[in-house]
């Protein structure tokens, strides 16, 4: 199966270990994955900020680069959903049949990680080892427009070594919503709060969740109190193994 | 759009300056938790407990479709039977013309006071204001409607207005103004809610007895029989819609439907949906007029104001389809937090953030469709499938272009957004950005963290720290662990060059 990683702008920059974490899992799991270097961006900041026209050449170059693979993986919620349910949208804004054609094509074979991981690749338990008290918080977009369900929780729960404790009032939202942290800035941080006050009860030592940047968010509140909690990205926790330092 | 509309509420600043007020607000925000806590759980109960829940919701989307494609044909149809059945059907394209309509309609009674039964369409047009300034007194017969007119205050909520008042506060209100409205409060009242609403009913009783003419909305009419429904829980509705000889019922022409047998699946959904019950408590029908029976006048008002822009916008249509169940307030974490005020409009929360901008112009509510974090729970939560979410990026894309055409200069936003969409639709651009980042960083990080920073970035870093951009990119680290992928990188740059 060829899988090809789309890694994400912010991830590219900001958190290559993800990527990393993604690679060597698959490639532990025997699989071959393939970095496009012509990738970029998926155009959602744009897209969900108002700025359509911006979004169309990303929304092509995408349909371009991950045209023909078998499975293309996002470790990314909210970027999975945006081509997925997004992508088309703007290609049909626009009146082009052809890419509307070609992000037909593409779009399915779009995946978030867990998603890839227990559908298509059919596992749970990816042989990871973790000894550590992991709280896990479903980020909007995987739950609710990816709805990627349980998956994430079954591949933590295979983890050896893992304490996995329920985060309560889980699904509400982070208070992230890209720009919206920015322009309605006190909202968000009310949001944080909240959040915060629920992982902080868990007693967790490390917040877990399949997008970083909701993980900036909150973990750089987390951050700022010093509260010494920590945050991972679930390819890192699924990535380790008994031999780490991590 | 007239003075007297309450669609936006003229004075209220832009959305994220009136949520940090309301933030700040502690009593506010502990109403706001309790009350919008206790309802959400309700809801998740009840409709958990159905088998067929997504069912029904697919058959009410469907109706609601159906519906407001033919929606002029609809219409006439429910003209004609409210007319056969003894009604008086009246047209209003806007708030000033339906309230004209109705002041008319009272004059011509001779009364100079009104019952009113809760409603949304006579909230948005500002009736009551409008037949105050005709010299009729409109009374409120809602608990919660009640307690916003005796307060002189604004609805936070579509279906429990005072939703940001707590008991103490109300028994303040009553006792210091059920008096100039009416009966007064007894002396002592407690503020025990069994005693609040005792001090409500004795109030409202002398007024339900005396009112020769009541106001009402309508949750639905049925455009095959002409039957008008109204859907409430206190029963005053049920007093205002029999007890007084002229009934005049404001409906915005999106609450037809095409037949009496489907209200089958919306009374379903609707008291599971709004307050979280198996059943509503007291759900009135009537037809035209029935001799010896009720109201001998009865009058149908139909209320455009901006309904039929609306529908012409295929994506911001489905917004129509709403039976103002309020559900989508009660989930959404941002309403939670700054309670209904802050959206400036009688139609606050998710459903007032994507319908508010519709019914007025999206160029006077730019900052609404942008109050929301697309969280998406308001979608899964409103019972005819509305996806909030989609219009709201549908209607921030209208406001953006709206901002692109009415101004010569770009905005600082715009030219911020054109420099990213240059960067991130290139490799190369992706990667020198990433490079100038990494080295900014290096300035302002220590271990690895960015503190606090002056000027725009501390709306983000006031509150949160911030990684530094990594030192190599993904991109950067396969291009140099990676050999294999090599060639693959050098072809897509080489087709970069030629494009
Ligand atoms: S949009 Fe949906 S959830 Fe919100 S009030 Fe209307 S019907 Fe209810």
């Amino acid at each position: 199966m060829r899988i090809a990683l789309f890694i994400t702008c912010f991830n590219d920059t900001m958190f290559p270990r993800t990527g990393r974490a993604v690679t060597e899992l698959l490639e532990r799991l025997g699989h071959t994955v393939e970095f496009p270097q012509a990738q970029t961006c998926c155009g959602q900041m744009h897209f969900n900020t108002g700025y359509r026209p911006e979004t169309l050449p990303m929304v092509r170059r995408f349909a371009e680069v991950f045209a023909g693979y078998d499975a293309v993986v996002a470790p990314s919620g909210s970027c999975a959903g945006m081509v997925r349910d997004h992508h088309r949208v703007v290609a049909a804004q626009y009146g082009d049949t052809a890419l509307t054609e070609a992000v037909d094509q593409v779009a399915p074979t779009v995946y978030e990680l867990s998603e890839l991981l227990v559908d298509v690749l059919g596992v749970t338990d990816v042989g990871a080892y973790f000894p550590h008290r992991v709280t896990y918080h479903p980020t909007c977009h995987s739950l609710r427009m990816l709805r990627v369900g349980d998956r994430p929780l079954r591949l933590l729960r295979a983890v050896k070594g893992i304490d996995l404790v329920e985060l309560p009032a889980a699904d509400s939202c982070c208070g992230f919503g890209g720009t919206f942290a920015l322009k309605n800035a006190d909202v968000s941080n009310a949001m944080l709060a909240d959040k915060m006050r629920h992982v902080l009860d868990t007693g967790a030592e490390y917040l877990c969740a399949g997008d970083n940047s909701c993980l900036t968010h909150i973990g750089g509140g987390l951050s700022r109190l010093r509260t010494g909690v920590g945050t991972m990205h679930l390819a890192e926790i699924l990535a380790s193994t008994e031999g780490d330092t991590r | 759009m007239s003075d007297r509309d309450n669609v936006v509420w003229l004075g209220t600043p832009a959305f994220p300056e009136a949520a940090r007020a309301a933030l700040a607000d502690t009593r506010l925000r502990a109403n706001l938790r309790r009350a919008t806590a206790t309802i959400r759980d309700k809801r998740l109960a009840v409709t958990a407990e159905l088998d067929d829940w997504e069912e029904l919701r697919e058959r009410a989307a469907a109706v609601k479709r159906h519906t407001l494609r033919h929606l002029d044909h609809h219409l006439l149809r429910l003209e004609e039977a409210v007319t056969a059945a003894g009604g008086t059907v009246h047209w209003a394209a806007d708030a000033a013309e339906a309230n004209a309509i109705v002041t008319r309609l009272v004059q011509a009674t001779g009364e100079s006071e009104v019952v009113k039964v809760k409603s949304m369409a006579t909230q948005e047009i500002g009736l009551n204001e409008a037949l105050a300034d005709a010299g009729i007194r409109a009374y409120e017969t809602d608990l919660a409607e009640l307690i916003v007119q005796l307060g002189g205050d604004r609805p936070s909520h579509i279906l429990v207005p005072a939703i940001h008042r707590g008991r103490s506060e109300i028994r303040e209100i009553f006792l210091r103004e059920m008096g100039d409205w009416g009966r007064p409060a007894p002396d002592g009242l407690g503020d025990d809610p069994r005693d609040l609403a005792e001090a409500a009913r004795l109030h409202l009783r002398e007024k339900f007895l005396r009112c020769k003419v009541a106001v009402s909305g309508a949750n639905f009419a049925a455009a095959d029989t002409g039957t008008v429904v109204v859907v409430e829980s206190e029963g005053n509705g049920r007093m205002c819609l029999t007890l007084p000889d002229t009934l005049i019922t404001v409906m915005g022409i999106e609450k037809v439907l095409p037949a009496f047998a489907d209200l089958d699946v919306f009374l379903q959904l609707l008291p599971r949906s709004s307050t979280g019950e198996r059943m509503n408590p007291y759900t009135s029908l009537w037809t035209g007029v029935t001799e010896g029976d009720g109201p001998q006048d009865f009058h149908l008002v139909l209320l455009d104001n901006g309904r039929t822009a609306t529908l012409a916008d295929e994506v911001g249509r489905q917004a129509l389809s709403c039976i103002r169940c309020s559900a989508c307030l009660n989930v959404c974490p941002v309403y939670e937090r700054t309670g209904g005020h802050a959206y400036g409009s009688v139609y606050p929360g998710p459903i007032g953030a994507v319908l508010t901008p519709q019914l007025v112009g999206v160029e006077n509510t730019a900052s609404l469709p942008f109050a929301s974090t697309l969280c998406g729970a308001c979608y899964d939560a409103c019972p005819v499938k509305i996806n909030i979410p989609e219009v709201l990026v549908h209607l921030r894309a209208e406001a953006v272009e709206a901002k692109r055409r009415s101004r010569l200069l770009p905005t600082a936003e715009a030219l911020a957004m054109k420099a990213a969409g240059w960067v991130m639709s290139s490799p190369k651009g992706l990667a020198a950005a990433h490079r100038l980042a990494a080295l900014g960083a290096r300035l302002v990080a220590r271990d690895g963290l960015i503190g606090s920073l002056p000027g725009p970035p501390a709306r983000w870093t006031g509150t949160r720290d911030t990684p530094a951009p990594a030192q190599e990119s993904l991109r950067a680290w396969w291009r140099r662990t990676k050999a294999v992928n090599e060639t693959q990188g050098r072809t897509t740059a080489e087709e970069e060059g030629r494009r």
